[in-house]
């Protein structure tokens, strides 16, 4: 009772070059009580494989081939909807990835998570309640129990995925799926929640299929860790002994390319080394030459001084950024860690004027910013930039990759004739490492990793002296993610950039910093060389920033 | 690899819509109904008010080849004739309600705060003044007249498109790419019409095609109340009115204005979806 197991399983896309293959014939196994981590990057097919168990993917336009799901004895790639709605819910459950958006808005969390035992018969609406109160306590939704009428705006993230826990696990299911669970909260939420996740799992005896694209976070929790590369396995072991002996090429670069707070300060091993690709041109730094600039480099380059940023809420003025003093030296990286709510995108946006700080002064290559005229600032927007989160969401879908890149130069009148501009963005596009014949696409026919190099090129069209990097790799893959982070290094090297950069991870601003601001609520509670606040954090509050991160050696040792 | 080779937006569209058949095959449908409608008066051998007392009520025939009216017209020249009248009304009043309610919108959605309040109140202000009281309005400060026509739809239909196209606005100026606009030192201008406007043209295209055959009625209701369209001139809407009186009599009456019609929304809805997909890149064949 309650095995899982996956035979042969082949899922296929219709598109314009044929079928795509998300999943190639991959074979999968859940024992009853067992935690399975699903490893893999995006478009790996692990997300399919996991939606494919509860028929969740619409078909068409999904295609499945030969083989089967089977679930105690049922296989449910061939069972009838209303069949499979009995088995939804009740002996198999899933989380989602995204908690804002996986609960309705409209419903109190109580009626919400109690929904389950009312839908499958289990109880009536009286008990259910009743049940709901008592499983929420256990995942740490007290709120609940004081205002039973709450909806889920008033939760945090961290709890609106606890609730989703509790109300995967109310009907008390055989299995559940986790499709990235804890991929959309800070590092510090993510703990706890795995934590509850986990502990809840093995008191009801619930066998668990954790998809991510994290293999030290799966390690954490897993097992057993099965790894997916292009639909296909690659590597299926006990959690210890992948870590221990890594077979795949592929998953010895996974484990290598996560930065840890041990790692080395220049270079984060890519999955393109392990894999013997050269998928991409290597960013060359001879293709720039830095323009003398007559700067005074014995002043800070950055200066905040008492930066104030009220907003007014319902419930009256909020303090976002709370007198926050800070500086930055020339070609230097300024890390500014803190979870969501501290502040530190605001404080990001108010030293660029994208926002206007209340109180305080910015000073800029020495001289006051902000208190002149638009035409002014406008030309300080030159030489401060920003690099945004969602790479996604910050090209204008509508524009080629020519037309972002050409644009800001036509605003600042840099380069005298189109072809010079052309020129310039084609220089551009090979410093972050790609090529002449992206110039004339559109952004969706580029992946995240390579988005994000486009906005780095966009940004550095002005040759501004300060980026600002908010949370510019925390939605990519790790993969990925240390493709852009080594990208963003060889450009400071080659450009003498200067960094804000802005993370709610410690181990990535830690790879990124020579100094580090930790911000909470506001204000700035700790400020100081790297090293230093990774050895000897003052606050109990950067400690919990450190110990929150995921660490597979560690976990190794069980910390749970 | 391929060579790159300049494009833009406009370009690319373009190739994008030759390439869909059943929009190609609507915009030809609709210049040969134009075409029909600029030549047909022209080439038919009875005038669109000669009236024929004689040849009242006649089933379609070689002479008439649409039948004739109460009075004995020729409905043939009278549908082609009254097709000039309302593709005028409806494209123009159209564009005209594009025009001022998608700038306006976009305007208002983009200001925000107190501007974008104080022009929303205004356009409820208009949506409050009933039609028919603001059409008398116009008809006795300017007298009869065929511009009022336009003037008076326009002024109407531009009021919803305004509403859409703020609403659109506001969610889409928080996106991350507005803000990289601003922090690359944008002007307003540069950010609302060239990276929000072309970012709003789904809603708004589906919108237009909605508006005009809402515009083409509602001419016909003016026409009803003695502005614009008067007897003997014709147009789609009146033929129909008239037509669904005399539907047991007469069939045809209703039948051939109302297939011109109802033809010319079909074409329109598809280059409307074409124009729509032609214009995401994301539709891209390639």
């Amino acid at each position: 009772m309650g095995d899982l197991s996956i035979e042969n399983l082949h899922v296929g896309f219709p598109s314009r070059e044929g079928i795509v293959r998300a999943v190639d014939g991959i074979n999968l196994s859940i024992n009853s009580g067992e935690i399975v981590g699903l490893v893999g990057e995006s478009g790996s097919g692990k997300s399919v494989t996991c939606n494919s168990i509860l028929q969740l993917l619409p078909s068409p336009p999904a295609r499945f081939g030969a083989g089967k799901i089977d679930w105690s004895g049922k296989n449910l790639l061939s069972q009838t909807e209303p069949s499979l709605q009995k088995i939804r819910g009740k002996e198999i459950s899933m989380i989602f990835q995204d908690p804002m958006s996986s609960l309705n808005p409209y419903m109190t969390v109580l009626d919400q998570v109690a929904e389950p035992l009312v839908i499958h018969k289990i109880c009536d609406w009286a008990e259910a309640k009743i049940r709901a109160k008592e499983i929420l306590q256990k995942v740490g939704v007290t709120h609940v129990l004081k205002h039973p009428h709450s909806y889920p705006h008033e939760y945090s993230g961290g709890m609106r995925q606890r609730a989703m826990i509790a109300m995967a696990l109310i009907t008390k299911p055989n299995l559940l799926l986790a499709d990235e669970p804890t991929t959309a909260l800070d590092v510090t939420v993510q703990a706890k929640v795995l934590k509850i996740l986990k502990e809840l799992c093995l008191d009801l005896q619930v066998s668990v299929l954790f998809v991510s694209h994290d293999l030290g976070l799966v390690a954490e929790l897993a097992d057993r860790v099965v790894v997916m590369y292009r639909g296909k396995v690659v590597e299926e072991n006990e959690t210890q002994s992948i870590f221990r002996n890594p077979q795949h090429p592929y998953v010895k670069a996974l484990i290598a390319c996560r930065p840890t707070l041990e790692s080395p300060k220049d270079y984060l091993p890519t999955v393109e080394d392990f894999m013997g690709e050269t998928v991409e041109i290597q960013p060359s730094s001879s293709v720039h030459t830095l323009p003398k600039k007559n700067l005074d480099r014995s002043l800070p380059l950055l200066e905040a001084k008492k930066l104030v940023v009220q907003f007014h809420t319902d419930e009256g003025p909020l303090l976002a950024v709370d007198h926050v003093d800070l500086s930055i030296e020339y070609g230097k990286t300024l890390g500014l860690v803190g979870e969501s709510g501290s502040g530190k995108t605001t404080l990001g946006r108010s030293i660029l004027h994208l926002i206007k700080p209340t109180e305080g002064e910015i000073r800029f290559q020495g001289k006051i910013i902000g208190t002149d005229s638009f035409a002014k600032r406008n030309s300080l927007r030159k030489s401060m930039q920003i690099i945004f989160q969602d790479p996604y969401a910050s090209l204008n879908p509508r524009l080629t990759i020519e037309q972002t890149l050409v644009e800001p130069m036509i605003v600042h009148q840099i380069g005298k004739s189109k072809n010079e501009r052309l020129e310039k963005a084609i220089a551009l596009l090979h410093e972050v490492g790609l090529g002449e014949e992206h110039l004339y696409r559109y952004p969706h026919e580029f992946s995240g990793g390579q988005r994000q190099r486009i906005c780095v090129a966009r940004a550095l069209t002005t040759e501004p002296e300060f980026i600002v990097c908010d949370e510019c790799v925390s939605a990519m893959d790790v993969s990925v993610q240390a493709q852009v982070l080594n990208l963003l290094k060889s450009l400071q090297r080659s450009r003498g950039l200067t960094y804000l950069f802005i993370s709610h991870d410690l181990s990535v601003v830690k790879f990124m910093s020579d100094h580090i601001a930790v911000m909470q609520n506001g204000r700035v509670i700790e400020n100081g060389p790297a090293e230093q606040i990774y050895n000897q954090p003052k606050e109990s509050y950067t400690r919990k920033l450190i110990d929150a991160i995921p660490r597979a050696n560690r976990s190794l040792n069980l910390t749970f | 690899m391929s060579t790159p080779t300049s494009s833009s937006l406009g370009k690319d569209a373009w190739d994008r819509l030759l390439a869909n058949k059943m929009a190609m095959a609507s915009l030809i449908l609709l210049l040969l109904i134009s075409i029909l409608c600029m030549l047909g008066p022209v080439l038919s051998s009875h005038s669109f008010d000669q009236q024929n007392l004689d040849e009242v009520f006649q089933a379609p025939s070689f002479a008439h080849p649409f039948g004739t009216d109460n009075l004995g017209r020729d409905l043939f020249a009278r549908t082609t004739y009254g097709g000039r009248i309302s593709l005028l009304v409806g494209l123009l009043a159209t564009l005209v309600s594009l025009l001022i309610g998608v700038t306006y919108g976009m305007v208002s959605g983009y200001a925000g705060g107190r501007l974008d309040a104080w022009m929303m109140r205004f356009v409820d202000v208009l949506y409050s003044l009933p039609f028919i009281i603001f059409v008398i309005l116009l008809m006795v400060l300017f007298g009869r007249n065929f511009l009022l026509l336009f003037l008076a739809i326009g002024a109407v239909e531009w009021l919803t498109m305004a509403r859409i196209t703020r609403a659109q606005t506001l969610s889409l100026k928080r996106a991350e790419f507005i803000e990289a606009a601003r922090a690359l030192g944008y002007s307003h201008s540069r950010i609302l019409f060239r990276h929000l406007l072309p970012n709003l043209i789904g809603p708004i295209i589906i919108y237009a095609t909605l508006t005009v055959p809402a515009v083409m009625l509602l001419e016909a209701a003016l026409s009803f109340l003695g502005l614009g369209v008067q007897a003997p001139m014709s147009s789609w809407g009146s033929l129909i009115q008239e037509g669904a009186e005399k539907m047991d009599a007469a069939p045809w009456l209703l039948l051939f204005p109302g297939s011109f019609f109802c033809l010319t929304l079909f074409a329109l809805n598809f280059i409307g979806d074409g124009l729509r997909d032609a214009l995401d890149p994301k539709h891209s064949k390639n």
